[in-house]
């Protein structure tokens, strides 16, 4: 794999951790429990997606083949998304939604913390604005995991049970792919065992204040990164994709 | 030919559409203009990655020129520096708070950063007792507040 295969791949991945994310989030539009907390998430839905449009369009670019943003998000099939399955689970209840952002939010903040230091200029820079938003999602989503673990019985139990479910989930996220290895050896990306330590951090941190247990490390799933999804990603693309495979072309 | 100080001056109709009030170059959206031979090059640089509201300053951007008799020229957005709150301008800042926006605080005030803000005054009454309802609010860079004094709820631009 060449130095610009790796960042391709890599780049596309950022991407599609956040826009599958996103979507996920999105997915909660005029369904919030609360009004302030819809518009929080399609607030940071919108942040994620953006984010997604400035990272494809640079794999776009980094692939040379012409490819704009919109191709690679409408018309790449599920074999060809790279994204954690973490992120494509289905939103489920409010508490695995806020459980599922906070183990990713706090992956993506150090994430992009470190990609401000970045030896790739453009990196550097989506990073720059995208590390401002984030702390704003760990913020959130930290949050609400506390209230929801220190409230009531069965706000407790939910959360515990979401975060039970999602651990096997997080494994992933630190596992680095062979253009994530590569990259991590001449400062473009971090390396991933390092923002273990700092997730794992924040993960003790909030679970504390939030009276939940931390799950006992077992059995990770994985695959996402190579395009092995759970069957649940599919689905979401295909309603995602709807228009542009139905009306290939079609502008607003 | 016209001049940066004109292209500038013509430049200030663009208004945030969300924020109808304040222009791009109080936002601190416009980055830059530069003449190039007989073109015009505008630099702009979006508040958040996801701002859809940039799409149409780009467009008044163009239209504005295009208004004025200028055909030759390019709109090129920037990411880097990135954009923060610190670059509202003075006058900015003060029609935000006509227009019923608390402005936001200044980025190097930590306790911003850190989750503890500064006491928000009300834009109507001047109170500062004042809770945040939520940190996200109508557009991605609000957050919305109360004021316990008049009762009435506002927005805040958030530090950024």
């Amino acid at each position: 794999m060449t130095r610009e295969e790796a960042l391709f791949r890599a780049v596309l991945r950022m991407g599609d951790n956040n826009l599958v994310l996103g979507h996920r989030l999105s997915e909660w539009c005029g369904h919030g429990p609360v009004l302030e907390e819809d518009i929080a998430q399609t607030n940071i839905a919108l942040d994620l997606i953006g984010q997604t449009r400035n990272l494809l369009t640079y794999a776009g670019e980094l692939e040379g083949k012409g490819r704009s943003e919109d191709d690679l998000a409408y018309l790449r099939g599920e074999r060809e998304y790279l994204n954690v399955q973490l992120v494509e689970l289905p939103k489920a209840d409010y508490a695995f939604t806020i459980a599922r952002s906070f183990l990713y939010d706090a992956f993506h903040l150090p994430l992009q913390q470190a990609l401000t230091e970045s030896r790739d200029e453009h990196l550097k820079a989506i990073a720059g604005k995208a590390v401002k938003e984030v702390t704003y999602h760990l913020r959130h989503s930290s949050e609400w995991l506390i209230r929801f673990g220190d409230g009531t019985e069965e706000s407790h139990r939910r959360a515990q049970e979401a975060v039970d479910e999602l651990w096997r989930y997080t494994g992933e996220l630190f596992v680095p792919d062979e253009a994530e290895e590569l990259l991590a050896k001449d400062g473009t990306l971090p390396k991933l065992t390092d923002l273990k330590a700092e997730w794992s951090a924040t993960v003790d941190r909030v679970l504390n204040e939030a009276t939940l247990k931390r799950p006992a490390d077992g059995w990770m799933a994985g695959g996402g990164k190579k395009g092995v999804h759970t069957e649940h990603l599919g689905p979401m693309l295909a309603e995602m994709q709807i228009l542009q495979r139905t009306f290939p072309g079609v502008e607003w | 030919m016209r001049s940066v100080a004109e292209i500038e001056a013509l430049l200030e109709e663009v208004k945030d559409p969300e924020i109808p009030v304040i222009s791009i170059r109080d936002l601190g959206v416009l980055r830059g203009i530069e003449l190039i031979g007989n073109s015009v090059e505008v630099t702009i640089t979006p508040t958040y990655s996801g701002c859809p509201a940039m799409d149409m300053m780009r467009a008044g951007v163009e239209d504005a020129l295009r208004k004025a008799g200028i055909r030759d020229f390019k709109v090129k957005q920037v990411l880097s520096p990135a954009w923060t709150t610190d670059w509202i301008s003075a006058e900015g800042r003060r029609k935000l708070l006509e227009y019923g926006i608390a402005p936001p605080p200044h980025s190097a005030d930590i306790r911003a950063l850190k989750g503890k803000s500064p006491a928000v005054a009300c834009p109507q009454c001047g109170s500062t007792d004042t809770e945040l309802l939520s940190r996200f609010g109508s557009t991605a860079c609000k957050a919305l507040y109360q004021c316990k004094a008049c009762k009435e709820p506002f927005d805040q631009f958030k530090c950024h």
